[in-house]
């Protein structure tokens, strides 16, 4: 028993390390300097802190503005996901009307389409509407990735409170609206906010649209993937870990979630 | 009062609704007249012959179905591994978990060039090989010379990030299974082999088959992964869909990729659905 013990936790270690070395691997070149990145044999440890790279990276035409879009799309995302999602998972959720079957299988749907189908179109369309190279048209396309995910999710976890709390709020004199509001959404709240970050998540580490839908205005992946023929290795791993290092935070504040969140495809 | 709750839900829906049909399964109708449209104003199939006489295409349709092939069953076997193996885990299991998990949150373009950089010709592999002797100094492995190389360095990116996505499904489905199966199947006297093909794993078809159906599409997407580390020398169906975008302005050869691209989703997903379906009575 002992013995499969510890074959168990040995496997479990062997895992976790196949993930967290290249991420260490990255983070040790980062903070390495240049020279760190071409020399051979490679350190596997900080010889000594170098922020060199970061430097350079700052300096270089379009990153800042790049990281700033980045932000700016991505909580652009999260607002119409969510601002537009929630309404919808609630009538899910909560209502039984003509069409609600259909409705469900057209989101799902909407997961079998590759990218390219959608960015390839909406290039067109946004280059007579005037949007085309701006980071509304990215908002959008990221949006409508999200979108779907957001409604699914949001729909299970408003399903999964009582409705009877609800209904104490109605008969206390509460409209739908005000219930909604004071009892729904702070129930769900710590949920909506995983749904938020996962919107967030998805916009920020988004490439194609992004690459194919901007021009001038380019978000930190597609700046990156724009120039990654002429740029040198330390300049795309330094863009790789600013790339990295929020979702690192991210996914360890929505941890506890990932299965509500996931869960749901098995449905 | 009535009236105004059989509204309700339509209301509700509406702001979504306008939006996905604007910007979803309109732009989607649309890709089939950009694909379909000739030069001169007409129908046909003249981007789909352009893009059929592309040098890259069949290299790209190749390297993109056989990126399918390499990942996604190796994913979930990986997936049942480390779930079965997290079921025997009691102390640090949340931990253990959560490291398992990070890389959903990882862009795939971080992943390709985090790879690249242990992989290239200065990197940590290398640096692991000279100290084991393997080599004296250092080797580039990802070139044109190595088309195998390349491939199986963006088939080991491609695994390392998209791997927690099925193993979430998995672990949500192993949830699902009652611990009584297991016990009668020990009480019976079944060996491990045999309980995991004979009980685990047929009660685990319905997650398989999400698991399966979810990454596939994703996989057959790979785009940035292969940018990063085989550049222009291992071609995808995404990668030709963006340079004919990008670099050439030909939106027609591009939507006709992306239809292709949608075409091999399709089949993919309704393979899945034909070859695990649960028949009726068994559920």
């Amino acid at each position: 028993m002992r013995k499969k013990a510890i074959l168990y936790y040995g496997l479990g270690i062997f895992f976790c390390l196949s993930v967290l070395l290249p991420i260490y691997f990255l983070i040790v070149l980062s903070v390495s300097g240049r020279d760190a990145v071409y020399a051979w044999p490679k350190i596997f440890y900080v010889a000594n802190l170098d922020w060199s790279m970061f430097r350079f990276f700052f300096e270089v035409e379009g990153v800042t503005r790049a990281m700033f879009n980045s932000v700016l799309v991505a909580s652009l995302t999260v607002v119409f996901a969510i601002g537009l999602g929630t309404p919808a998972a609630y009538a899910l959720a909560r209502y039984n009307f003509f069409g609600k079957n259909f409705y469900r299988i057209a989101i799902l749907f909407t997961r079998a389409f590759p990218v390219a189908i959608l960015a390839l179109p909406l290039t067109v369309r946004f280059i007579n509407l005037g949007i085309y190279d701006t980071i509304w048209a990215v908002v959008i396309v990221h949006t409508a990735l999200a979108l779907p995910f957001s409604i699914l999710i949001q729909s299970n976890l408003f399903q999964s409170v009582p409705k009877e709390l609800e209904e104490a709020a109605w008969l206390l004199g509460c409209t739908k609206l005000q219930a909604f509001f004071k009892i729904m959404l702070p129930i769900c709240m710590p949920s909506v906010a995983a749904t938020a970050i996962f919107a967030f998540i998805i916009s920020w580490n988004e490439v194609f649209a992004a690459a194919v839908l901007t021009v001038k205005n380019r978000t930190l992946t597609a700046f990156l993937i724009s120039q990654i023929s002429e740029s040198p290795l330390f300049f795309q791993i330094t863009g790789s870990f600013f790339l990295v290092i929020p979702t690192l935070f991210f996914i360890f504040i929505v941890r506890k979630y990932l299965f509500s969140l996931w869960g749901i495809t098995n449905k | 009062m009535k009236e105004l709750n059989k509204v309700m839900p339509y209301l509700l829906l509406a702001p979504s609704v306008v939006f996905l049909v604007f910007f979803f399964f309109s732009p989607f109708v649309e890709t089939f007249f950009i694909a379909f449209k000739n030069a001169e104003g007409g129908y046909g199939l003249h981007s789909f012959r352009k893009m059929y006489d592309d040098l890259n295409f069949f290299v790209a349709l190749k390297n993109t179905i056989f990126l399918l092939f390499a990942v996604v069953p190796l994913q979930l076997v990986l997936a049942v591994w480390m779930s079965l193996t997290l079921r025997k885990i009691k102390k640090f299991r949340g931990a253990i978990l959560y490291i398992w998990t990070i890389p959903l949150g990882i862009s795939d373009l971080a992943a390709g060039i985090i790879w690249l950089s242990i992989l290239t010709e200065r990197g940590y592999l290398n640096t692991i090989f000279l100290n084991l002797g393997f080599i004296e100094k250092p080797e580039l492995w990802l070139s044109y010379e190595h088309p195998l190389l390349l491939f199986a360095a963006v088939a080991i990116a491609e695994i390392w990030r998209s791997l927690a996505l099925v193993l979430l499904i998995i672990i949500a489905g192993l949830q699902l299974i009652p611990k009584e199966y297991d016990e009668a199947a020990d009480v019976f006297g079944a060996g491990a082999f045999r309980k995991l093909f004979r009980v685990t794993l047929p009660l685990l078809k319905p997650s398989i088959q999400s698991a399966l159906i979810l990454r596939s599409i994703l996989a057959l997407e790979v785009f940035a992964v292969a940018v990063a580390i085989g550049g222009t020398n291992l071609p995808v169906l995404a990668s030709e869909a963006y340079n004919w975008m990008a670099n050439y302005l030909d939106y027609g050869v591009a939507s006709a990729y992306a239809l292709v691209l949608l075409a091999l989703s399709i089949i993919s997903t309704l393979g899945y659905l034909f070859f695990l379906r649960t028949p009726a009575d068994a559920a």
